[in-house]
């Protein structure tokens, strides 16, 4: 039964979850996590970035074997850093979200380079953020509001 | 993304409603006053933030109605739009807060009931759906007189409660108040409010009193959608409930020979293997077992009814036909005769691929089947059609069919499918669990990426023929226009009233309705038939007229030796809005002024586009930079739009940039393409779509308009590609017919 940290909370995933179940899965369909979203299933769309251990990853692509013991993951549910709000309210603030479905997956992705960066470029921008795909193309709200943020923040 | 773009034709407007019949007050426990459509079979469901849809059905109160002001003070105005990203979830509220004179933060939204009789949209008769950008176009009457008759109640109310003249009594920002000092909130109302009659007639503000249209309202939905506690029908989780994945025929049309299910039954957690009419479901307790399942099925398909032709056969086909005649969509003059005298003649044949919605939710849909009827969980973009479709599918009556709407992950027309595919997929697999003697189990059927972007109904083949002429002075003198492509509309419900002597109005849309003035003008079409399931996509016929006529006219202008802007300018004169939109993007753009110039070896330049869809007209400006090696960037967009009112500017604006975003994806990359009938893409690595590096700086500019508000969910989308490639054109001098776009 791995145990992971979820959220700042113990997970004991039950042995009944194959160990090739992608973490989209294990924190959608287990865990009842729902605000992590399925759009590609091969990492090409961002949609379900959760942060591992710090680090923007993405779950559809991480194997629940692949998670080391005690391994740290943050969801859009609990993504309470100062970045990840400062992120949450540039959001709403600038309406950035249409259908919003890839929103979660952006946030996490936008949160990760804010903790890494604090004054990021229009260049560190495109880097951090382009494996995120938006149908809705939100795109120039996107980028407002990691500048709205990092504003914020600074 | 329904082509029901037209104005009301049919007797529902809400204007010459009876006012009996249109509101009528109940009083329910828990909630004071409920205005609009009554009806005790359905009931609303909540859409916003929550997650709680299990449990909604179970509740004391069913607010059947536009508006419901409970004693908690909030105010609850009933959507009966999709909100698929498009804001009409913010819209149509809008609208009765503006009447209402309630606050801003004390209003939410929800989505309504499938319920034609009631929630229909206006300009589609007796269906209820949403498309062809209709919500707010076809409900700006109706959501202000919902708001305005509501207040009038609450007025009504005070006014005997404090014994004063109804008149001399103010609402503001969600206040009755009187000028004695007496002061109330609606929610302190509500409850005396909903004994009142309901007013036989009301008016409507004056456009100088608006509190909230034309002003900022921030979305309803920003903070669930923020937050990842907005409810997809991905995120539908009901007791019991399990999850479908299907092995669908890899051909159109082809069908099931036989299967094998004993590896994937092996999976843990697979339930059930069922064959319904469209392959094989596997049916498990979560999302990654079905899949597996799915994966593990050994399937045989027979071939010998599925589609089997290349899109280059497609291609090669059409270019044959374009070379005859077709049905005659509009003609003027004697276009050939003219362009035959021309002094100079132009002529081009544009070439458009098949394109796949691709939103970011993959098409899901849950169901649940019992004896007494079918529920469905779906962002429900289509309610009388798929109402009728799972009634048909499993042998209920389609008042039997509760649909709850939620939000959907984009759509772009998907979602209202004409067939309603994976609706009654669905409805399918839970009938074949019911006869295998599991009525009453919930199932969640789950498109992968895959099956979406295989699953057909695009955005048709087309090919365009274009040819004109110029007399000496470089005035057009002749214009012919051949399109070829397959009808979205035939053998759908709207074939009767928008397929015309032959001609799908949706085939030659944005071509017919040319508005340049041409003395000899001819429109003609071909629609053959094809086994390729087709639909509307956002914008539907003039993601290709528009990419023709507006590129044409530009390559016009440069062979008659004028500048693009000023050549169309002379072929307006009888479309002031064009104009006028037009004329507000070239002056915001610096047309007269040049560019900056670019890094050593590259070129910069700009192109101009002008189109109307919708009733709504968008133009654009966009500025190019082509590198050294033929790779290029759009580094700008100027887009100005002429809308009518603009009823929520900044949702306005938002769909300018969003619908340019997503028209740029189809012109950089758009192409889905069938090889032998299988179709060849599969995911975003060979269906590639535009990403954050690639979209432009975008400004946006609202015409100033006091006419009634038109859509803005598509309009913008067809007027990027023609001004990129005529920016591109004007860099390089290379014209590009065919989509998607690439230099030489």
């Amino acid at each position: 039964m791995p145990t992971i940290y979820v959220n700042n909370r113990r997970m004991d995933i039950p042995s009944h979850v194959a160990g090739d179940t992608p973490l989209l899965w294990v924190l959608r369909d287990t865990l009842n996590l729902t605000g992590t979203k399925y759009g590609c299933g091969m990492a090409l769309c961002g949609a379900c970035t959760v942060h591992l251990d710090g680090r923007p990853t993405r779950s559809c692509q991480t194997p629940l074997s692949s998670l080391k013991p005690n391994a740290q993951i943050t969801t859009i549910e609990g993504l309470t850093t100062k970045e990840g709000q400062a992120v949450q309210a540039a959001w709403q603030k600038l309406d950035v979200p249409q259908c919003g479905y890839c929103q979660s997956g952006q946030i996490m992705s936008a949160a990760a380079l804010l903790a890494q960066n604090r004054k990021p470029t229009d260049a560190d921008i495109d880097a951090a953020m382009a494996g995120n795909i938006c149908r809705c193309a939100t795109y120039v709200r996107i980028r407002a509001a990691i500048y709205e943020a990092a504003q914020h923040l600074a | 993304m329904n082509p029901m773009r037209m104005r009301p034709v049919t007797p529902a407007a809400p204007a010459g409603m009876d006012r009996r019949v249109f509101l009528k007050v109940t009083a329910a426990a828990g909630a004071g006053l409920t205005l609009g459509f009554w009806n005790g079979i359905t009931e609303a469901q909540v859409s916003g933030p929550g997650k709680t849809i299990g449990s909604v059905a179970a509740g004391s109160f069913e607010p059947n109605a536009f508006v419901t002001i409970g004693r908690d003070n909030v105010v609850t105005v009933v959507v009966k739009h999709l909100e698929m990203g498009q804001g009409t979830y913010t819209g149509l509220p809008t609208l009765v807060a503006e009447e209402l004179d309630a606050s801003w933060a004390q209003v939410r939204a929800i989505g309504a009931p499938a319920d034609a009789k009631h929630y229909a949209n206006l300009f589609w008769g007796a269906a209820q759906g949403t498309g062809g950008s209709t919500a707010m176009a076809n409900s700006f009457e109706q959501y202000r007189q919902a708001g305005a008759a509501a207040r009038a109640m609450l007025v009504s109310a005070a006014a005997k409660k404090w014994r004063v003249p109804a008149d001399s009594i103010t609402v503001k920002s969600g206040v009755v108040s009187h000028a004695s000092g007496k002061k109330a909130t609606f929610g302190d109302l509500a409850a005396a409010a909903a004994k009142e009659p309901v007013p036989e007639k009301v008016t409507l503000k004056s456009p100088k009193d608006y509190a909230y249209i034309g002003k900022h309202v921030p979305r309803t939905d920003a903070k669930g959608k923020s937050t990842g506690t907005a409810t997809f029908t991905q995120d539908v989780k009901l007791p019991g409930m399990l999850t479908a994945v299907v092995a669908h025929p890899p051909r159109f049309s082809a069908k099931l020979k036989s299967f094998d299910a004993k590896d994937a039954s092996r999976i843990p957690g697979v339930r059930h293997i069922v064959e319904i009419p469209n392959g094989v479901a596997v049916v498990a307790t979560s999302f990654w077992a079905a899949k597996k399942g799915r994966d593990a099925l050994k399937v045989e398909w027979d071939d010998a009814t599925g589609f089997k032709r290349s899109s280059t056969d497609i291609l090669a086909e059409y270019r044959k036909l374009a070379a005859q005649p077709g049905k005659v969509s509009r003609s003027e003059g004697d276009a050939a005769k003219a362009i035959e005298g021309a002094a100079k003649k132009l002529e081009a044949t544009y070439e458009f691929p098949y394109l796949a919605h691709a939103a970011m939710e993959p098409l899901n849909c849950v169901a649940k089947l019992t004896e007494t009827g079918c529920e469905i969980w779906n962002g429900e973009q289509f309610q009388t059609g798929d109402q009728f479709a799972v009634a048909k599918a499993t042998g209920l009556k389609p008042e039997q069919v509760k649909l709850n709407m939620l939000y959907a992950g984009g759509s772009f027309g998907r979602r209202a499918n004409p067939a309603s595919d994976y609706v009654v997929e669905a409805a399918t697999i839970v009938k074949a669990l019911a006869v295998q003697g599991k009525p009453g189990v919930p199932v969640k059927l789950v498109w992968t990426r895959e099956d979406d972007m295989k699953g057909g109904y695009y955005r048709p083949i087309y090919l365009h023929a274009l040819k004109a002429g110029l007399d000496a002075s470089g005035n057009v003198v002749g214009w012919q226009h051949r399109i070829v492509g397959q009808s979205i509309l035939a053998g759908t419900a709207f074939e009767s009233v928008m397929v015309k002597e032959g001609i799908d109005a949706t085939s030659v849309e944005g071509a017919a309705t040319l508005p340049y003035s041409i003395p000899n003008l001819h429109v003609d079409l071909h629609s053959p038939t094809l086994g390729v399931p087709v639909q509307w996509w956002r914008s539907v016929g003039s993601t290709h007229t528009g990419y023709s006529t507006e590129t044409f006219i530009d390559e016009l202008a440069a062979l008659a030796g004028k500048d693009p802007v000023a050549f169309r300018r002379g072929l307006l004169a009888k479309h002031p809005e064009h104009l006028a939109t037009l004329e507000l993007a070239v002056a915001k753009s610096g047309w007269d002024t040049p560019l900056a110039p670019g890094k050593p070896g590259e070129k910069r330049a700009r192109g101009v586009a002008v189109h109307e869809s919708f009733h709504t007209v968008v133009a654009q400006v966009a500025e190019v930079t082509v590198d050294k090696d033929n790779t290029f960037k759009v580094d700008r967009v100027v887009c100005a739009v002429h809308c009518g009112v603009a009823v929520n500017p900044d949702v306005i604006r938002a769909q300018m940039e969003g619908g340019i975003g997503f028209g740029l994806s189809a012109a950089l990359y758009g192409a889905i393409t069938l090889k032998d009938g299988e179709v060849e893409q599969s995911n975003f690595h060979d269906y590639q779509v535009l990403r954050i590096n690639e979209m432009p700086r975008i400004e946006v500019y609202i015409v100033e308009s006091s006419e009634k508000p038109t859509g803005v969910g598509e309009p913008a989308v067809p007027v990027i590609a023609p001004a990129v490639a005529n920016a591109l054109a004007a860099a390089t001098g290379q014209r590009i017919h065919n989509l998607p776009l690439k230099l030489a």
